[in-house]
């Protein structure tokens, strides 16, 4: 039965799933408010389309609970195949039917309904995603762009309560992928839909969350809005999701951490041991070396248009620093300049735990 | 992605799992239960006729399917290798017919080639007499002329109806083999023969073991052509010694001998395939330019070409169809021909349904199921394919004979109706047989097909609101018409040419063509025979067709999911692509 078409929540608690001898799972519990969009974030392997799966129904997890709008659809006691689920999924490589129409291809969820009002919703559903004139193609004769998105009015067309979709943007080339994206989440928007999206890609994460699940190794890392997963996170794996670091070690002791750039509060749990404090390039700027908490010399400038990516040795630092500048300021290679830290910008973490401080 | 998945899919409703999988296993079951039952009647033991086996047929026997295997083997991997050599290396004129010409020898059945030149290399046959015509001998016994009815005889038309199997493996990895390959072993400063010797021969080693294995299993099942010619085989000893002795347990005996034979071929074949991986790793294959050949060179080719299509198929068939048009001019078709193509034709055709619907459900289970087990039911179900006919045939005798009485005793005494031997009466147990040995094709087919479509459209169906039957019926089925098209046709035309099984199991005086023309050359009578083989060679010529235009054209239906018919077909009957070593004796 498809469910209304009001958006619904979900709730998975405790799943668990293994396959053979790998745990593709771990003890993932989660909680999506309706209207809401979440993404499962995380590098391929990560268990995030294993989750996507098992909230659809492909899957039987192993242990643990789905709770679809308030039903049990999968626990212990019982289990809700997919087509009774009212969930609409969106794979990577689209899954249209090559033998269907692109109408029939949308009309297929809808066989339930009177066949007259059947092509009316999909007919209303292909038109608003500005594809109404392809109808009666096949889907082979359409571009990436437009079959992503007769997959899309096709996962819409019976009004599901929830909508999944499996790295939905992947297969697009950049810059058609930004532009179906803009679509796709104004369309969710409207629809006041609800979403889980699997991706890789944290900047796609953070463009059409409104929260961002971070999954490794099948668990769960971080949960939070993307300003949260930016600028909080949790580890240095987090932290190193989002963006290039500059990651200097040091030795913590009495609560500060003693670097080249200039002294850090250690986490706030390990005021003793080693660290490292990671600096983003945004958080570095270039100062006169007189006011600089370090002074360095430029090795190489790569333009970046909008700014130049600068990288600078540092005395006593392994690594050179990576640091982001308007164009112009460093233009010479072999130039000494200062280098300043933002305040409070740095993120540091106990080496072999996952605390965080930030000064 | 999505690949990762796929066969692990919650993909049944409650307990539908539970059902495909018991539907599959008693399908396995049938399958395998032949063989199973032919272990039982060898371990009875033969009686007093053991010794005499042992002692006489046996060593005989083995002796003699060594010598035909090692020759047929030979010839098939020389003939096969150096047509698909020149077929892909050189540019001479007339090569686009050569490159399904060369094909047209599948279409004769073993025993009808031996029929055929039984009759034209007869002392009084058209060549033996266009020869003493032309010496100008008088006599009839003045011109020395080999006898066809000999070892080297029967090897050398085997050979010549069978090494397409060589030819259409190791064309397909030469052409394969990245034209890049080759050219970098011409830059290297390698002659035509050094790259041919170095770098495609060894790259090719697994495409003619796998060639050669398939041609070996036909030749192993073959009864016809190695009777005719006084060949005294494994096949032929097993039919003799219960045709002639009524000895089931002494054909059993040695029909497990025949398996052990069997086991090494796949064995053979296995190791192959093991070993074909890094030869499809090749990139995109883009043949390498054929060197043009002209003058002498080009005729020599030519001619060297020709030869196989001549003797494998052009002349058998000619003389043939050239004797039914005399037999039809002269005596109309004899009501017995009739009948014989509609037996023929029922026979197969619900053969080939039964095959069809059994393949689609073990091969449909195989991908749906969560279980492993799914995938080793698939591959039991596709063992007939190596049981040689005459093997499966003893297998089946005995348990179908012992339901068969059951069931009339039963009927007898609880009915009070007499309906005789319900099975092997009505020509059920025949049917059973051709499914046995021909599910892979049909099993395989279905699998290759599945395999093409992505695990995200099962997903995509369920999740919009269709249980796993009518993802089934309105996904799957349809995208898997060309499959199912291809493998009904090469089931059918495989049940038509059936001979071995249907000699020992086929009704009281129920006669198909190809049974009708074993009578008359062993009868050494030629009537109606020649019709009957021009109806098979016709039937047989029809997937034949569909390989040659494969061959030309490589055309794909629904940008890529879906291949076409031919491709599926060949597929099929080389058991590339699908992992099941599906095949074929088009």
């Amino acid at each position: 039965m498809m469910k209304s078409n009001s958006a619904a929540s979900l709730d998975v608690q405790h799943v668990r799933q293994v396959f053979g001898s790998t745990l593709a799972v771990d003890d993932v519990s989660l909680a999506v408010t309706p209207g809401e969009t979440v993404c499962l974030l995380g590098h391929s392997g990560c268990g995030k389309t294993t989750l996507l799966r098992v909230v659809a129904g492909l899957e039987r997890p192993t242990s643990g609970k789905v709770i679809l709008d308030g039903r049990e659809v999968a626990g212990p006691g019982a289990f809700v195949p997919p087509e009774q689920r009212g969930v609409g999924l969106m794979f990577q490589d689209y899954a249209l039917f090559p033998h269907l129409t692109i109408l029939d291809n949308v009309m297929f969820g809808l066989a339930r309904m009177p066949g007259a009002k059947a092509r009316a919703i999909a007919e209303a559903s292909l038109t608003r995603v500005g594809l109404a004139k392809y109808a009666n193609d096949y889907p082979h004769m359409l571009s990436g762009g437009e079959q992503q998105r007769v997959a899309l009015a096709r996962a819409l067309a019976p009004q599901p309560g929830i909508l999944l979709m499996d790295e939905p943007f992947s297969n697009l080339d950049q810059r058609m992928r930004e532009r179906i994206r803009e679509e796709t989440m104004g369309l969710l928007r409207e629809k006041d839909a609800t979403a889980l999206v699997v991706t890789h890609d944290p900047v796609e994460a953070m463009m059409i969350a409104d929260r961002i699940v971070l999954m490794r190794g099948g668990r769960i890392v971080q949960t939070g809005t993307p300003e949260e997963l930016y600028e909080r996170p949790v580890s240095l794996f987090a932290a190193r999701f989002f963006c290039d670091l500059n990651e200097i070690e040091g030795q913590a002791r009495d609560g500060r951490v003693e670097t080249p750039l200039g002294a850090f509060d250690a986490p706030v749990d390990a005021p003793h041991g080693r660290c490292v404090v990671c600096v983003r390039p945004t958080s570095l700027h270039i100062v006169p070396p007189a006011e600089a908490d370090a002074v360095g010399v430029v090795i190489r400038r790569r333009f970046l248009g909008d700014s130049d990516l600068i990288t600078a040795r540092v005395d006593g630092l392994v690594a050179p620093l990576m640091l982001k500048a308007l164009p112009g300021v460093a233009s010479t290679l072999s130039e000494t300049i200062g280098v300043r830290v933002t305040h409070g910008h740095a993120l540091v973490f106990a080496l072999g735990g996952d605390s965080l401080a930030s000064s | 992605m999505a690949g990762r998945f796929g066969l692990h899919s919650v993909m049944f409703g409650k307990g539908g799992d539970r059902r495909w999988l018991a539907a599959s296993a008693l399908v396995a079951v049938l399958v395998v239960a032949p063989v199973v039952s032919l272990a039982l009647i060898a371990a009875q033991g033969s009686g007093d006729l053991w010794p005499h086996i042992f002692a006489f047929v046996l060593p005989q026997a083995l002796r003699e399917t060594a010598i035909l295997l090692l020759g047929v083997g030979v010839m098939v991997v020389t003939l096969g290798t150096a047509l698909a050599w020149l077929m892909t290396a050189y540019e001479f004129p007339g090569r686009r017919v050569f490159d399904w010409a060369l094909l047209l020898p599948l279409a004769t059945p073993t025993y009808i080639v031996a029929f055929a030149y039984l009759d034209l290399l007869h002392p009084i046959g058209p060549i033996q007499t266009g020869l003493r015509a032309l010496f100008g001998i008088e006599d009839v016994r003045g011109l020395w002329f080999p006898d066809v009815r000999s070892m080297g005889g029967c090897i050398l038309l085997l050979g010549f109806v069978l090494y397409p199997y060589v030819y259409l493996s190791t064309r397909a990895m030469f052409l394969m083999q990245a034209g890049s390959l080759l050219e970098a072993s011409r830059t290297l400063g390698a002659s035509r023969s050094r790259m041919f010797f170095r770098v495609a021969l060894p790259l090719a080693r697994p495409a003619i073991a796998v060639g050669a294995s398939l041609a070996l299993m036909e030749a192993l099942n073959d009864i016809g052509a190695s009777e005719f010619l006084g060949v005294r085989t494994l096949s032929v000893s097993i039919y003799s010694t219960w045709i002639n002795r009524s000895n089931l347990p002494g054909a059993a005996q040695i029909a497990l001998a025949m398996l052990v034979i069997v086991v090494s071929l796949i064995l053979l074949e296995r190791w192959a395939r093991r070993r074909q991986r890094y030869v499809s790793m090749a990139q995109r294959a883009r043949r390498a330019a054929p060197m043009p050949l002209t003058g002498w060179r080009a005729g020599v080719t030519i001619a060297f070409l020709s030869l196989p299509i001549v003797i494998g198929f052009v002349l058998p068939a000619l003389h043939l169809g050239a004797e039914a048009w005399k037999r039809i001019a002269f005596a109309g078709v004899s009501p017995e021909i009739w009948q014989e193509i509609l037996n023929t034709v029922l026979i197969s055709a619900v053969a080939t349904f039964v095959a069809l619907l059994l393949g689609f459900l073990v091969a449909s289970t195989a991908r749906l199921s969560q279980a492993r087990t799914a995938g080793v039911l698939l591959r039991a179900s596709s063992l007939g394919y190596a049981v040689p006919g005459t093997v499966l045939a003893i297998g089946l005798m005995t348990p179908i004979f012992a339901l068969d009485n059951m069931l009339a005793d039963g009927l007898e005494k609880f009915l009070g109706i007499s309906v005789g031997l319900l099975i092997s009466g009505s020509g059920a147990v025949l049917v059973y047989a051709y499914v046995v040995r021909f599910l892979a094709i049909s099993a395989g087919g279905v699998e290759s097909g599945l395999s093409k479509l992505s695990p995200s459209l099962d997903g995509a169906a369920r999740a919009l609101g269709e249980t796993a039957g009518g993802a089934m019926r309105r996904v799957h089925l349809p995208l898997l018409r060309p499959a199912l098209g291809a493998a009904a046709l090469l089931v059918f035309v495989d049940c038509m040419k059936e001979l071995p099984a249907t000699l020992l199991l086929r009704p009281l005086n129920f006669e198909t063509l190809a049974t009708h023309l074993y009578g008359e050359a062993a009868r050494g009578t030629y009537e109606d025979g020649s019709v009957a083989a021009t109806c098979i060679i016709l039937v047989g010529l029809i997937p034949v067709i569909m390989l040659a235009r494969l061959g030309r054209r490589r055309q794909f239906a629904y940008g890529g999911a879906s291949e076409t018919q031919e491709a599926i077909a060949r597929e099929i009957i080389l058991g590339d692509g699908a992992p099941a070593p599906g095949r074929s004796a088009v």
